[in-house]
C-alpha cells in the first residue's frame, strides 16, 4: 500500500475543482444534518456515463484526503469492472492507498452492497444511488413527492408493501427496501439487497449516497436509527439461504448465484469476495485450509491497472437498475 | 347533531385574471344535507368545487368548516399540512372522471387501503377486510379486490371511487358530475348507491352536476349558478317545480322529456 510517486499535475486532487468539493461537502453537511433528506447539489459532468456511479464518485472526490485508504466494490465485488475502473481512478487522480480489505479502508464506495465485516465510527460508506426518491415509482412527479416527504405523508409507501403481498402473499420487495431514518424520513437505501437494510439500523460508519444524475445527496449519520417499512402482521425480515457459500462455507451472507455452464450448472458464492477471500485464505478454514487455488482467485493488488478477471455474473453493469417500472 | 352549519362560505369569489370564476357566493352547509350546484358549463359551479375542497385557493372571500372538535377553521388559513390532512380524513373528493381520483396502476383493495394507511393502520389484515367491506358496500365482488382499476368499467371504478372516499369516514363529500360520462341505467344503480350511503352515514355532500335529475334525486337544497353568480338557490323540489329566476326557468324547460 505505498503511495506511488506519480506525476498527477494534470488533475487538481480527486479530480474536482476545489469550489466543487467545497459545494457538495455543503450538501454533505446538510445531508448529515437532516437525517434521510434529499439534498440537490449541482452533479458535476464525470469521466464516466451516468448509471455507473458519478453520484458516488463525485461525493468520494470530496471527503478523499491523502491519507485515506480506498475500498471499491460493486455488488460486493472487488474485482468487476465498475469497482476496478473506480478504484483505478481514485489511484491516479488522488495517489491514495487503495485496498480491497474491508477492516483497513478509510473510505468504502460500494455499488448496491454493505461488506459483511462490521464497520467502524473510523470509516465512511458511499453509496451509487441510481434513483434517490423512494416513492418515485409510486408518484411520478417529483413536486408531489417533495411535498410528501415535507408534509411526511408516507402512506403511499405502504400501498406498494400492501400490493407486494395482495399479489405474492409476502412483501417481495427485495432490494430498495425502502426505510425510515430516525423516524422522520423515508428513504432509498440504493437498490441494495434488504439483507443489508438492518446493518443500517445504527451503524458507527458514516453513511452517504450520492445521485448523480438525479443531483442529490443524502446521508444517514453514524448511530442513527434506520427502520424497515413493514405491516404489523407482515413484518419485516431479510432473505435467507438454504445452503452455504459454495466456497467458503460461509453462513448467513448474502449469497450471489453463479452460472458456470450452458447445461443449468450454477452454485451460490458470497457476494462479498473480500469476506470470501478472507475466509478462504484464514488457516482455520474448514473447506481450504489455505490459499485457494483457481476458483474466484485473489486480486492481485500490486498492479491495479492491468485488466481485471471479470468475475461470472450473471447481471451487467447497471442502468438506472431493474427496478420495477410499474 | 347541533344546529350550527358545517361548512360556512361567505363571499367567495375567485377571479382568473379579468374573467370571472365565481363571484360572490355565500351558502352554509349543515351536517347531513346535500346541496347541488347546478348550471350550465362554464358557470363557475366547478371552480367553487375546487376553491372550497382547497385544491384552489379563492380571489377573495372566506370558508370556515367546523372540525370534529366542534371549533370552526377558516379553511384558507390552515397550513397545507392541515389541509391535506382533512382532504384524506374528513373530506371526500369525487372526480368526474375515475382516473383523476384513482391509482390506476394499484389494485382496487391498496386503493381502498391507501387512506387508511395515510393515517397511519400498519395492520395488512385489518386494511384488507376493511378493503372487502367498502368493495361490497359499493358491490364490487369481493374477486375484484386484487385487480386494477384499469380492469373496471366505468360503473365499476366510479364505485370504487366513492368506496376510496369514504373508507375513512368523512363527513363531507364533495363531487364533482359523479355521474358524468356513465350510460342511464349504471347512472341510476349509482345514484341509488349513493343516495343510501349519504343517508346511512349522514354525509353532507356538495354535488356539482348539469344533470337537473342527478340534484332532484341527490339533493336537498340546490343553488343555480350562471356566469359565475348564483342566480337562484333553495329547496330543491321547490326550485325545480316552481323556478324564479329566467334562467332557472329556461333550465327547468330544457330537460328533455321521453
Amino acid at each position: 500500500m505505498t503511495a506511488q510517486s506519480t506525476d498527477i499535475a494534470t488533475y487538481n486532487f480527486a479530480y474536482l475543482d476545489e469550489q466543487t468539493k467545497r459545494m457538495i461537502r455543503r450538501a454533505i453537511l446538510k445531508g448529515i444534518a437532516i437525517p434521510g433528506y434529499q439534498v440537490p447539489f449541482a452533479s458535476r459532468e464525470m469521466p464516466m456515463p451516468y448509471g455507473w456511479g458519478t453520484g458516488g464518485v463525485q461525493v468520494t472526490a470530496s471527503i478523499i484526503g491523502p491519507d485515506d485508504v480506498l475500498k471499491v466494490i460493486d455488488q460486493g465485488a472487488d474485482d468487476t469492472t465498475n469497482a476496478v475502473s473506480i478504484r483505478a481512478f481514485f489511484k491516479k487522480v488522488t495517489n491514495v492507498a487503495v485496498t480491497t480489505d474491508t477492516a483497513s479502508a478509510t473510505i468504502i464506495q460500494t455499488r448496491h452492497r454493505i461488506p459483511e465485516h462490521p464497520l467502524t465510527a473510523d470509516q465512511v460508506l458511499v453509496y451509487q444511488v441510481p434513483i434517490p426518491e423512494p416513492l418515485r415509482f409510486l408518484e411520478p412527479r417529483e413536486t408531489e413527492t417533495r411535498k410528501m416527504h415535507a408534509l411526511e405523508e408516507y402512506g403511499l409507501m405502504h400501498v406498494k408493501l400492501y400490493e407486494d403481498i395482495a399479489k405474492h402473499g409476502r412483501i417481495a420487495t427485495t432490494y430498495a427496501y425502502p426505510v425510515k431514518v430516525e423516524g422522520r424520513y423515508v428513504m432509498d437505501p440504493s437498490p441494495t439487497p434488504k439483507f443489508d437494510n438492518p446493518k443500517m439500523h445504527r451503524s458507527p460508519a458514516l453513511q452517504l449516497f450520492g445521485a448523480g444524475r438525479e443531483k442529490r445527496i443524502y446521508a444517514v449519520p453514524p448511530f442513527t436509527e434506520v427502520v424497515s417499512l413493514d405491516f404489523e402482521d407482515h413484518p419485516f425480515e431479510v432473505q435467507t439461504f438454504d445452503q452455504p457459500c459454495a466456497l467458503c462455507a460461509a453462513e448467513n451472507v448474502y449469497l450471489d448465484e453463479v452460472i458456470l455452464d450452458d447445461h443449468g450448472g450454477h452454485m451460490f458464492v458470497c457476494s462479498d469476495t473480500d469476506h470470501c477471500e478472507k475466509r478462504r485464505n484464514a488457516p482455520t478454514s474448514p473447506l481450504w485450509g489455505g490459499r485457494a487455488e483457481g476458483a474466484g482467485g485473489g486480486l492481485d493488488q500490486s498492479t491495479p491497472h492491468s485488466t481485471p478477471t471479470p468475475a461470472p455474473r450473471a447481471d451487467p453493469p447497471h442502468k438506472g437498475e431493474g427496478k420495477e417500472i410499474r | 347533531m347541533t344546529d350550527e352549519p358545517l361548512l360556512r362560505v361567505s363571499a367567495l369569489s375567485k377571479f382568473y385574471g379579468s374573467r370571472v370564476g365565481c363571484d360572490n357566493v355565500s351558502f352554509d352547509l349543515w351536517p347531513g344535507e346535500v346541496l347541488a350546484v347546478v348550471g350550465e358549463s362554464g358557470s363557475g359551479k366547478t371552480t367553487l368545487l375546487n376553491c372550497l375542497s382547497t385544491r384552489l385557493l379563492p380571489s377573495s372571500g372566506t370558508a370556515s368548516y367546523r372540525m370534529r372538535d366542534g371549533q370552526f377553521r377558516e379553511l384558507y388559513r390552515m397550513s397545507e399540512a392541515e389541509r391535506r390532512f382533512l382532504m384524506r380524513t374528513d373530506w371526500g373528493f369525487v372526480h368526474q372522471n375515475p382516473a383523476d381520483g384513482l391509482r390506476m396502476t394499484v389494485s382496487a383493495g391498496a386503493n381502498v387501503g391507501e387512506r387508511l394507511m395515510a393515517v397511519g393502520d400498519r395492520h395488512y389484515g385489518r386494511i384488507r377486510a376493511t378493503a372487502v367491506d367498502w368493495l361490497s358496500r359499493v358491490e364490487i365482488d369481493e374477486d375484484r379486490i386484487d385487480d386494477e382499476p384499469r380492469a373496471f368499467s366505468g360503473g365499476m371504478r366510479q364505485r370504487l371511487q366513492i368506496a376510496r372516499n369514504l373508507v375513512t369516514g368523512p363527513r363531507l363529500v364533495f363531487m364533482d358530475e359523479p355521474t358524468g360520462g356513465l350510460d342511464v341505467s349504471v347512472q341510476a344503480r349509482l345514484l341509488d348507491l349513493l343516495r343510501g350511503l349519504v343517508t346511512d352515514l349522514g354525509l353532507a355532500a356538495i354535488v356539482v352536476t348539469h344533470d337537473l335529475a342527478v340534484a332532484r334525486l341527490l339533493s336537498q337544497r340546490m343553488m343555480v349558478m350562471k356566469d359565475g353568480r348564483v342566480v337562484e338557490s333553495g329547496l330543491t323540489d321547490r326550485v325545480l317545480d316552481d323556478p324564479r329566476a329566467p334562467y332557472t326557468q329556461l333550465l327547468v324547460s330544457s330537460i328533455l322529456q321521453v
